[in-house]
């Protein structure tokens, strides 16, 4: 009886051992789950200072008819058209690289990898895997043209004057 | 001057000398092999080597020329972030007066950049030189794989480092090179908002870059490469392709 009561006894003792230190990887385990879970929070900002999605383009008498302005600086081209106004990302769906507009030919190419489009954003060429997107415009309550550079729109809309 | 010099003390008999090194002086090889094995440094490299594994044909010294480049690009990089500052006004101008006011800051700079190329080039030749002699067999696959490790480090500084002088090259190469992260399925796109630590190249991705270039890649470069060099004592020495018994 005393025998089996030891090694019982014993037992426990190699248990508890085993206990304490699976209770400390537990604990490590929480902690590293906890940490990751910070550094995770950490590392995304909270407040951005970038630029303002929405940009002001102006009194759309500005665009003359059949023409494509781009503005470098918002990555955007207004273009105005027979069927109304419309704006355009200027950003490549390939790599985001700036494309540009080159009335010579009529078209607008990416200078990093060759993509083409048509100014209505549609592919000509390329490594490109989509069309140009839209973005939403429209004409604020000065008569401003605004583009909102966030909100790509699904089909066609154009503005009209 | 000889003579002087031989009826000179031996400086390795001094207390304070003896203090430092404790293996004490000998020409014995147990001497010889204590010096390599006390010193904190040295250990990491066996006590003995093949005289086969000193023969250039063997590794063509490109693993020790990496390294030769890592320390060239620490001593450099350290000079080099006395006067740079990691800030959207200032990046490209601190470059720019690197180049142009900054005395021997040319030279430093194109020191670390022709470093820089010539390190992956010459890791990636390691590798290769590894790969087509079976260096990378059994016993040695872990330090293949820390090797791998120390690859992707290197690749990953270079990545980092070329955002830094925040000129457009290093604007649209990041650019690029993110949105190719953004391709990952899944998570790739909350990676590369973490990386840039925003939607867009910019300030917050350039503190981001400077930090791991200057900070947390060497750390893991150094903490690799101690790993690996220690690696190739432990796996028996550098492979020359000659039969052990």
């Amino acid at each position: 009886m005393t025998e089996e009561k030891k090694n019982v006894e014993e037992g426990c003792e190699e248990c508890s051992r085993r206990k304490f230190t699976m209770a400390g990887l537990g604990a490590i385990g929480v902690a590293a789950a906890g940490s990751a879970a910070f550094g995770y929070q950490f590392l995304s900002p909270n407040a951005l200072y970038e630029p303002s999605p929405i940009v002001d383009a102006g009194k759309p008498d500005r665009y003359p008819l059949d023409s494509v302005t781009p503005d470098v600086a918002a990555g955007i081209y207004i273009v105005h058209k027979q069927e109304g106004i419309y704006a355009l990302s200027a950003v490549c769906t390939h790599l985001g690289c700036l494309t540009a507009w080159k009335p010579e030919l009529g078209i607008i190419a990416c200078p990093c990898h060759g993509s083409k489009f048509h100014s209505d954003g549609v592919k000509i060429e390329g490594p490109a895997p989509k069309p140009l997107p839209w973005l939403k415009t429209w004409v604020d309550d000065d008569g401003n043209l605004q583009i909102d550079r966030s909100e790509q729109l699904a089909q066609k809309q154009f503005v009209r004057i | 001057m000889i003579k002087f010099l031989e009826d000179l003390p031996d400086i390795r008999n001094t207390d304070v000398w003896r203090s430092v090194f404790r293996s004490g002086t000998g020409k014995s090889n147990l001497r010889r092999s204590l010096a390599v094995q006390q010193n904190v440094f040295l250990h990491l490299a066996s006590v003995k080597v093949r005289s086969k594994a000193l023969e250039f044909g063997v590794t063509w010294y490109l693993g020790t020329l990496s390294l030769g480049c890592f320390l060239v690009l620490v001593v450099t990089g350290i000079l080099l972030m006395l006067y740079y500052h990691p800030s959207v006004p200032q990046a490209y101008l601190d470059m720019k007066d690197l180049q142009f006011v900054v005395s021997a800051g040319m030279f430093l700079r194109n020191l670390h950049r022709w470093s820089a190329h010539a390190m992956v080039l010459l890791v990636f030749a390691h590798m290769f030189k590894v790969f087509y002699r079976g260096a990378y067999r059994s016993p040695r696959e872990f330090n293949w794989v820390v090797g791998v490790v120390l690859l992707m480090v290197t690749l990953f500084l270079s990545y980092t480092g070329y955002l830094l002088p925040w000129d457009q090259l290093a604007f649209w190469a990041i650019t690029v090179g993110s949105n190719i992260m953004s391709a990952v399925p899944g998570m790739g796109a909350k990676a590369r908002f973490l990386m840039l630590g925003g939607n867009t190249v910019n300030a917050n991705a350039l503190l981001r870059f400077y930090v791991l270039h200057c900070v947390i890649l060497p750390l893991l470069a150094v903490l690799f490469l101690a790993v690996h060099f220690w690696r190739i004592r432990k796996d028996g020495g550098l492979h020359t392709g000659e039969k052990t018994q």
